[in-house]
């Protein structure tokens, strides 16, 4: 008898209501009469309505929303773009107001020596120099600025370089799997155990350029090649964890081919990480750029990067300190927000802390 | 030592069988978020007398979850807030003590386990030494004391060789191993009241069956009283003396568990009830409740369940529903609860006749 | 035959038939095996050499047949190889050994293209809502992609056929542009659903597809199925833990245990009269939501724990914790018998003379005379 109250209990609920007072009966009547599958499509679309109003969001979006919320992050991300227009405009705004090129030596003797920043050649207050000369008599902001270009390419260059063989290096690696992937990622390893300073140093010295600008290839490719080492440890450990999602099982078994699972539905799956890797690798490359300018194989005269600047200003330091602090600071400025940006990205994007 | 713990309790069970222990009363805990004030928990009340063991049943987002934290005060603030209410705990506010205070109450006179015996238990740490903690802390035991209790008490949660056991580090346990293991820890140190958040639903039927044994089993020799919280109405229905049936961070509808099941008088609980398979049931179509659990950051200014609800009217959507008094002990958040109940009891009483 | 040793060739001559009648089989499934091997350590297998560790035996020779129109449903404990079962029948994991017949064409055996074209007919929905639709694409692209995959339909069309079947699956039209986070379980599952039917498939695996949804939604989700089914004469492969729901919505059920069918028979029958002791156990152990029923229940609580599959316990897997086992149990691996019509069980303490265990005398195996003739065959 018990068992059968459940079912028993339906059919009063349909049946009776007739003898009770009449509010209940209504809306069940309706609900015999309308076939369970309008009910279900009715009451789904009612809700579309409210899941419209309520929550109409990306993963974009909210990504940006959150790196927005994050003051440091909107710092960083103000000084980049500052100092990255600065650098793309600045010398050529200099050009034109005052005729100075970050390479002008100035013809008249007197003036081929360092001025302190905001004065002129008689010593008194000018605009001309905000930043003061160097030794040669050059502007010392329009060559920060232009340091500012080749330091901020030679950052994204050679990461987009570590992108490109990283990502993909990982990502056939994660899928292929197996003694593949055993093989590609010892190789890995091997690369990471070698002092990757030294194997960039060897790289310069021995692909040795007779022009400036092809030492300044050479040096994209060289960081490039050292640093996709833990983008694709990266990319390689997201595919794996991705590749047995149901979502990849379930591509596969509507016949997905494997080009287009990896591109359309693993690679996608792991920018978040990427992009946060790529970010704080922009200032890691920067560095190496100065270490390597510093000990004289990075951008070679009349190119100058901000590595390079720092290094002449150092060797004056005792009497013309600005010519280190002016491009010692930018730099420094630069990479912290470049590494404050790239934390406040890791927050925003980390799949840990959402919800998909 | 473990003996005299045991003479100790049982002279209390005689003493405190009809006492209340627990009294909770308008209890809120709001969370702040992005889109606005969740309101988790809103009003909820309840007595637990000593021995006896109450059901929170709900789906997710209902609040029973937060409402069980929200008792031993271990909701993350911020964003979380208990905004009031009291808990009474053997009559003392457990909402106004000291954050010290409040930590000699929890695992010492209430325990808690809770759904993930993964998660639980500390991966790095030997079982033995997780058991001792418990009792060096809270029971001023020694070493030698605190090992051989933690010994016992693996014995009597049924964990075969005990001894052997005790050295092996959680990894080495099977789910339902480990969530005995969580239940010896949870009532080493004798506590008065033991909350079990879906402490099975993450175990096999056969293992379940198991650790419900033993939690029924345990209460029955301790007298623990128990709070179970969990969405599977039959686990509620062996195991509960009352029951409390939660959507949207309402408390829906309270009552005994058998004058719940025999004559549900809320249309949300009576929804539920018909849309578990029924074994003796062919094939047939099963009730379904329609539509989606509510957004708790945006609940409508009637009754939270009307969208879904097949006794809904225009007063449903313009007025909260009253909390109806049914019986003595038996209510329902509805403006048609007595409707509910009439047809429930109606039902039940035509089986009965035929 | 030594006995321990014995795995019994479930192979087509050994083992009896399941065909029922005049019915033939949309999916005959013959003897599948799937092993896992533990893995190597990563310098080992570089170099080619190294210990090989022990095997996971997830699905141990199963041979069962789904018929066209009907639901299946497979029901188990975690690790008892159900959702590998399911994976290997689809070729999402490679199988061992056996075969799997789909309309005479040999799955396991397809490679490439031609396996991408049958999956067009052979679909499968998930249990995670969450981890089965890809977060960076939207609804449209998902329900979309096996659209374009098969070149069934492109731009307007694809976009047209993507509506209807949202609305076929009871979700907005509206909803194409929206990415999957934006959904609830329920609908996510019906999402996937959607991607499932937009080829059209004959047979539909169902990966524990309500285990992750709440008790209301999980109605609704059944309810959907059960339609569905009815619509578009869809054959389904029902995996469950959740008796309550396998015996709702299947036809006939297969119980599981450490890679083996232990039991197979009608939905009704499974349930009031399980043969096998481990399936007796595991109806028992499915609470009732009925107060005055669970007051009176026995319940037979099985003691231990589900074994490892790594070194599964030799003869019949479930002897370890067997409440009826006897010392034969432990050597012999008992076939899957007809004990009653269209009613197998593996179980050498049964037989077709004697199908109730409880009145078997103690020690007694009539089942094992069987098997002794099958072998000796």
């Amino acid at each position: 008898m018990n068992e059968d109250k459940l079912t028993v209990d339906t059919q009063t609920t349909r049946g009776v209501p007739s003898t009770l007072p009449s509010p209940t009966n209504a809306p069940d009547v309706d609900a015999i009469h309308t076939p369970p599958e309008v009910a279900i499509a009715e009451a789904d679309v009612r809700t579309a309505e409210t899941l419209e109003t309520v929550r109409a969001s990306s993963l974009w979006r909210d990504a940006w929303r959150c790196l927005l919320r994050n003051k440091l992050a909107v710092f960083g991300m103000v000084v980049v773009g500052v100092v990255t227009l600065a650098s793309l405009l600045g010398p050529y705004t200099i050009k034109r107001t005052t005729g100075l090129t970050p390479d002008y030596i100035p013809t008249e003797v007197s003036l081929l020596k360092s001025f302190p920043p905001f004065t002129s050649s008689d010593g008194s207050f000018s605009w001309t120099h905000p930043m003061g000369t160097d030794n040669q008599g050059r502007d010392l902001l329009a060559r920060v600025l232009q340091g500012g270009q080749i330091s901020l390419m030679v950052g994204i260059i050679s990461t987009l370089v570590s992108l490109v063989i990283g990502v993909s290096y990982g990502a056939i690696a994660g899928y292929v799997g197996g003694r593949t992937d055993n093989i590609m990622m010892r190789v890995v390893d091997v690369l990471y155990s070698l002092p990757y300073i030294i194997i960039v140093i060897v790289l310069l010295s021995m692909f040795r350029s007779q022009t400036a600008r092809g030492q300044l290839i050479l040096l994209f490719v060289a960081l490039g090649s050292v640093s996709w080492l833990t983008m694709a440890r990266i990319v390689r450990g997201q595919v794996l964890s991705l590749k047995n999602q149901e979502f990849v099982l379930a591509a596969r078994a509507t016949g997905v081919s494997t080009g287009r699972i990896i591109f359309r539905h693993l690679i996608p799956n792991t920018l978040g990480p990427v992009i946060v890797y790529a970010t704080l690798t922009i200032p890691t490359v920067m560095l190496t750029e100065a270490f390597l300018s510093f000990l004289g194989f990075g951008v070679q005269p009349p190119l100058a990067s901000w590595g390079s600047l720092a290094t002449d200003g150092i060797q004056n330091i005792a009497i013309f300190p600005w010519q280190l602090i002016f491009p010692g600071v930018t730099m420094a400025l630069t990479l912290f927000s470049l590494n404050f940006l790239g934390d406040g990205l890791r927050d925003a994007l980390d799949p840990q802390m959402r919800t998909f | 030592m473990p003996s005299t713990h045991k003479c100790e309790r049982s002279n209390d069970k005689v003493e405190a069988r009809n006492g209340t222990l627990l009294e909770v009363h308008d209890l809120r805990t709001y969370f702040e978020t992005e889109d606005g004030v969740v309101k988790a928990v809103d009003g909820i009340n309840f007595q637990l007398k000593r021995g006896e063991t109450l059901g929170i049943v709900g789906e997710s987002g209902s609040g029973k979850s937060v409402t069980n934290l929200s008792l031993i005060r271990l909701i993350p603030d911020p964003p979380g807030k208990i905004v009031s209410g009291e808990v009474l705990f053997a009559g003392q506010d457990l909402l106004l003590l000291s954050a010290e205070e409040i930590r000699k109450v929890r695992g010492r006179r209430i325990a808690m386990i809770f759904q993930d015996p993964m998660t639980s238990l500390n991966p790095f740490m030997k079982i033995s030494r997780q058991l001792m903690e418990m009792t060096q802390l809270h029971l001023g035991h020694t070493k030698q004391q605190a090992y051989e209790h933690a010994i016992k008490m693996l014995e009597t949660v049924g964990i075969p060789e005990p001894r052997r056991r005790a050295g092996d580090y959680p990894d080495e346990f099977s789910g339902g191993m480990r969530q005995r293991v969580m239940i010896a820890m949870a009532l080493s140190c004798r506590p008065e009241l033991l909350i079990a958040d879906e402490p099975t639903t993450a175990l096999d039927v056969t293992i379940q069956a198991q650790i419900l044994e033993l939690i029924k089993k345990l209460k029955h020799e301790t007298g623990t009283s128990v709070i179970l919280i969990t969405h599977d109405l039959g686990v509620v229905a062996g195991m509960t003396d009352h029951l409390i049936v939660m959507y949207a961070g309402k408390v829906f509808e309270q009552a005994p568990t058998r004058e719940l099941f025999a004559k549900p008088g809320n249309p949300y609980t009576k929804g539920l009830l018909r849309s578990v398979p029924d074994p003796t049931d062919e094939h047939g179509q099963l009730y379904q409740i329609p539509g989606l659990p509510p957004d708790v950051a945006h609940l409508p200014s009637g009754c939270p369940f009307a969208p879904r609800c097949d006794y809904e009217q225009e007063i449903c959507h313009s007025e909260f529903p009253p909390f109806v008094q049914l019986n003595s002990e038996h209510y329902s958040l509805c403006h048609f609860a007595q409707e509910v109940y009439f047809e429930s009891a109606s039902a039940a009483t035509g089986v009965k006749e035929s | 035959m030594s006995a321990s040793q014995g795995e019994f060739p479930q192979s087509d001559g050994m083992h009896p038939p399941l065909e029922t009648g005049a019915k033939v089989p949309l999916m005959a499934i013959r003897d599948l095996k799937v092993h896992f091997r533990s893995r190597d350590s990563s310098w080992s297998q570089v170099l080619g050499a190294g210990p090989q560790s022990g095997e996971v035996k997830a699905v141990d020779g199963v041979t069962i047949d789904i018929y066209e129109g009907e639901t299946l449903g497979l029901v188990g404990e975690s690790g008892c190889g159900k959702t590998t079962l399911g994976r290997a029948i689809l070729r999402l994991t490679e199988p061992t050994s056996g075969s799997v017949l789909y309309r005479g064409t040999d799955l396991a055996h397809l490679s490439g293209r031609a396996l991408r074209e049958q999956r067009r007919h052979l679909q499968v929905i998930f249990q995670d809502p969450y981890a089965s639709l890809n977060p960076r694409m939207t609804v449209g692209q998902i329900v979309g992609e096996p659209l374009y995959t098969f070149g069934l339909a492109r731009g307007k069309v694809a976009e047209q056929r993507v509506q209807e079947l949202l609305e076929t699956v009871g979700l907005s039209r509206r909803f194409i542009k929206r990415y999957p986070h934006e959904f609830s379980g329920g609908q996510r599952q019906r999402i996937g659903l959607a991607r499932a039917l937009a080829v059209e498939p004959e047979f539909l695996v169902a990966d524990e597809p309500i285990s992750a949804l709440d008790v209301s939604i999980q109605a609704q989700i059944m309810n959907l199925l059960q339609r569905l089914q009815a619509e578009k004469n869809l054959t389904y492969l029902f995996i469950s833990h959740d008796l309550r729901a396998i015996r709702h919505i299947s036809d006939r059920v297969a119980v599981m245990y450490l890679g083996k069918l232990v039991e197979i028979a009608e939905a009704r029958r499974i349930y009031e009269e399980p043969l096998m002791p481990y399936t007796k156990a595991l109806i028992s152990a499915v609470p009732v939501p009925d107060p005055e029923i669970e007051a009176t229940r026995e319940r037979i609580v099985l003691t231990g724990d589900v074994p490892s599959p790594i070194n599964p316990p030799t003869g019949c897997r479930f002897h370890t914790r067997c409440p009826y086992s006897i010392e034969a149990c432990k050597e012999v691996v008992p076939p899957l018998v007809e004990i009653k019509t269209n009613h197998f069980a593996a179980c050498i303490r049964i037989s077709p003379e004697e199908p109730d265990i409880e009145r078997v005398a103690p020690g007694d195996a009539p089942g094992l005379r069987s098997v002794e003739r099958m072998t000796a065959r």
